[in-house]
Order: structure tokens, then C-alpha cells, then sequence
């Protein structure tokens, strides 16, 4: 589908080529904030079930992975904050949907661990609640750590960024980076939705947040970007 | 009388130092920001990536790319940074913030902290708090001294499931400011009026009161 290293495809067909039930997907974004608006939209629309999500959050009612709620394609939903979406709290209280509550930032190490090959670190975060239930401990200088490990790859790894080259070079913008330049390093394949491609040459080599080799797939995207707390001066 | 939101969050500002690194929680201690003292210079550290959280912005530069972890729009400070998860957790697990203000449901003597969930009632989620209350130095807990019963939330042991072990230090409550050592709260100050014997009979833990107890200023 792709030419030698040239990253760009031309549909959203293409771009999530090989999408099948039960797969592991990673998705970045926090809150709505840096979601891959297009490409959530094309795995709700392509009807795929059973799948294994690894996300910050889980959208809100109808947006962002809340379409896949809808459509109950999430069998397994593993984020920090999955609080805004009553739909989800339906599914978690009546045991329809499996969820795995993880720390903040464990999740995020536990992603960029994947990416870079680590099995598995020790982290203080959780040490002595429930998160550190069924988990290996050990004490460093007198404090209780917990280890925990990283994930398998991710069939699919999706990511919104603000420009890209066709050779999968990234840049984010502001605060929705998040979680994206972790998940870009994580999957089996990596997809990243973009706001503006351009020519090799014309990012700054020095301004690379995700170097091309972790990419896959670059899609032009077109967002919505909907706003969750719009909160303005004097209110 | 107790302190209101607003005063709890004043309060809490007066323990802010020149050069600061700072991560405020959802709820009052958001609030702090209203109160940065006169002369110094803080920076505020969002956990979704962020180093120079300014205010909010106005209607024409409202942008879905630039909030806060609260999921709210904001803007940058001049000279603020941005930068994903990891390194944002990396500022927080590593220690390099210098405070850190968060809300909870309890807290009890063994400096252990629950604010992420009330069993049976709807269960939101930790987001970054059990990596705050880990890596941060210095924490100090924003709460109200009993909840709307009358019952104490400065405990002997938390009855809820803990987002923390060992880690609360300084808490500041609509009645009083207390610190923990050794395996008890010393009062520190109360709020205007509201006698120790009040703050007493609210709290549960052990409470060591030494000489007499200034009232909150501001």
C-alpha cells in the first residue's frame, strides 16, 4: 500500500488495512483533547467487536471512543479517568465491559515501556492499594515499589498529530500531545491522523517530537476538535 | 467560623515559596491560583503537559489543543512548556515538583490518603493522583474537616480504598491547619472562631494541641 518509505495513505481504508476483532488497540488523546477524531470514527463504523482498548480516558457520550461504547466494541477498556461518560458507567456497573483502572502516569509508563522494549519497571505509584494487589514488590532505601509491566504491542496504535511528513515525522501541538507520543511508539501499527502534511524537509529536524520510523501510516485528517470544560475569563 | 472554599485555598497560598514548581488538583486547590502572594514567582504544572499553566482565556483564544487536566480550557504562561506524559509524569514521580495540592475524601494518621473511590458509588478513576501522592515531597491535603453529618474525614485509619501510604504532611481544613508527625496531627492554627475543642470532637485521629493555637490569617 505504501512506497518504499513514504507513509502516506490516501483513505481511511487504508489506513486501518488489517483491523480485525479482538485486537489490541491503543489510542492517544486526553479527555477529547488530541484524539484521533477520523480514525475512532472509522473502527466504529468498521463494526469490529472484542477489542482491547488502552486509552487515558474513553471519550465522552457519542465522541471520541464513546462511539465505540455505543456500539459495545470494547471488551476490555484500560485508562486513568474514565469518568465522563455515563454510557461507560452503565457498561463497567453491569459487568458488560472489563475495565482496569491504572495510575496516570503508570499508564503512560507502562506504554512508552512498550514501545522501548522495557518488560517491566518498578514505581512507587499504587505501593500499598489496590493497584498493588497481586503485584511483585521490593524496597528501595526504605520505600515500597511495585513492578509493573509493560503491554504487548498494540495491533493498532492511533495518534493525532498537528503535522507530518510523508515519512511519518511528527509534530504535536500544545497539550494534545499527551499520550500520543507514547502510543505512537507502541504499535504493531502505528497510525497518525494529522492536521497538515507536508514535504520532507520542511519540519525542522530539531523540532521532531516522533521521529518517522515509529509510523506506519499517515493520514490527512479532518477534526472536529469539540471542546469538553469550555471555561473562558471571568466565569 | 469555618473557612469557606475560597479561604481554605488562601490559606494553602500563604505555603507557596518563591520559585516554585507547583501541581494543583481539581476543586478548591485549583482555587490556589487565585492567591499567589505578592512578589514571587511560581510556576503550575498540569499533569496532561504542561509547565506554566496560566489563566483562562478569553473568548477569542479559546483553543481545544490547550488545557488543564481538569479537561478546561486554558492558556500558557510566557516561558511555559509543553511535553507529553510521560515527561510530565516524570516531573511528578521524580520529585521535581515542589508542591503538590490535592483534595480527598479522608485522611488518617498514619499520613495515608483516600480520594479516588467510594465503593459502590460511581468509580471515576485515580487519574494522576496515586502518582502525585507518590513522588511528591511535599503534599499538603485541601478538605473539609468532617463530611455533611457532622462525621470526622481526619481519621484513625481511612476507610476507603487509599490512593496513597504515608505520605500526607500538611492539611488545611475549613477549621483548622494541622501537620502530621509521629503518628498524630499537631494543630497548627484554626480557623477564626472556631474553638479546639470544635476541631477536637471533629477529629478522629489522635490530635496533639500544644500552647496556645493562633487563629487562621490571611
Amino acid at each position: 500500500m505504501t512506497k518504499g518509505l513514504n507513509k502516506v495513505v490516501e483513505s481511511y481504508d487504508q489506513a486501518l488495512e488489517g483491523l480485525k476483532d479482538d485486537m489490541l488497540l491503543m489510542v492517544g488523546g486526553f479527555g477529547l483533547c488530541g484524539i484521533p477524531e477520523g480514525l475512532i470514527q472509522k473502527v466504529a463504523d468498521s463494526g469490529v467487536k472484542g477489542l482491547t482498548c488502552i486509552s487515558n480516558n474513553a471519550g465522552v457520550d457519542g465522541f471520541g471512543l464513546g462511539k465505540l461504547l455505543e456500539k459495545r466494541q470494547i471488551k476490555t477498556m484500560i485508562g486513568s479517568y474514565v469518568g465522563e461518560n455515563k454510557l461507560f458507567e452503565r457498561l463497567f456497573l453491569s459487568g458488560e465491559m472489563e475495565v482496569i483502572l491504572t495510575p496516570q502516569g503508570t499508564l503512560a509508563e507502562k506504554i512508552r515501556a512498550t514501545g522501548a522494549g522495557i518488560p517491566a519497571f518498578f514505581t512507587a505509584t499504587g505501593a500499598g492499594t489496590k493497584v498493588a494487589e497481586g503485584k511483585e514488590t521490593k524496597t528501595y532505601n526504605g520505600k515500597e515499589y511495585i513492578l509493573e509491566e509493560a503491554y504487548p504491542k498494540a495491533d493498532f496504535a492511533l495518534v493525532r498529530a498537528w503535522k507530518a511528513d510523508r515519512y511519518g515525522n511528527l509534530i504535536f501541538r500544545k497539550t494534545a500531545a499527551n499520550f500520543n507520543p507514547m502510543i505512537a511508539t507502541a504499535g504493531k501499527i502505528t497510525v497518525a491522523e494529522v492536521e497538515e502534511i507536508v514535504e520532507p524537509g520542511e519540519l525542522d529536524p530539531n523540532y521532531i517530537h516522533t521521529p518517522g520510523i515509529f509510523v506506519h501510516r499517515v493520514i490527512q485528517g479532518k477534526f472536529e476538535k469539540r471542546i469538553e470544560q469550555r471555561t473562558v475569563k471571568g466565569n | 467560623m469555618a473557612l469557606s472554599k475560597q479561604q481554605i485555598a488562601q490559606r494553602i497560598a500563604k505555603e507557596l515559596k518563591d520559585g516554585y514548581y507547583v501541581n494543583l488538583g481539581i476543586g478548591i486547590p485549583t482555587l490556589v491560583a487565585n492567591y499567589v502572594p505578592d512578589g514571587i514567582e511560581i510556576m503550575l504544572q498540569s499533569e496532561n503537559g504542561l509547565l506554566g499553566m496560566g489563566e483562562f482565556p478569553d473568548e477569542e483564544h479559546v483553543d481545544a489543543d490547550l488545557i488543564n487536566a481538569g479537561k478546561q480550557t486554558v492558556t500558557a504562561v510566557k516561558g511555559a512548556a509543553f511535553f507529553d506524559s510521560a515527561t510530565s509524569f516524570s516531573m511528578i514521580r521524580g520529585g521535581h515538583v515542589d508542591l503538590t495540592v490535592l483534595g480527598a475524601f479522608e485522611i488518617d494518621e498514619k499520613g495515608n490518603i483516600a480520594s479516588w473511590m467510594i465503593p459502590g458509588k460511581l468509580v471515576k478513576g485515580m487519574g494522576g493522583a496515586m502518582d502525585l501522592v507518590a513522588g511528591a515531597e511535599n503534599i499538603i491535603v485541601a478538605m473539609t474537616h468532617a463530611n455533611k453529618h457532622g462525621e470526622s474525614k481526619i481519621l484513625k485509619e481511612c476507610s476507603l480504598p487509599l490512593t496513597g501510604v504515608n505520605c500526607v504532611k500538611t492539611v488545611v481544613t475549613d477549621l483548622a491547619v494541622m501537620e502530621l508527625k509521629d503518628g498524630a496531627f499537631h494543630l497548627k492554627e484554626r480557623a477564626p472562631g472556631v474553638s479546639v475543642e470544635e476541631i477536637q470532637e471533629k477529629t478522629q485521629a489522635k490530635l496533639v494541641v500544644e500552647g496556645d493555637i493562633p487563629e487562621i490569617s490571611f
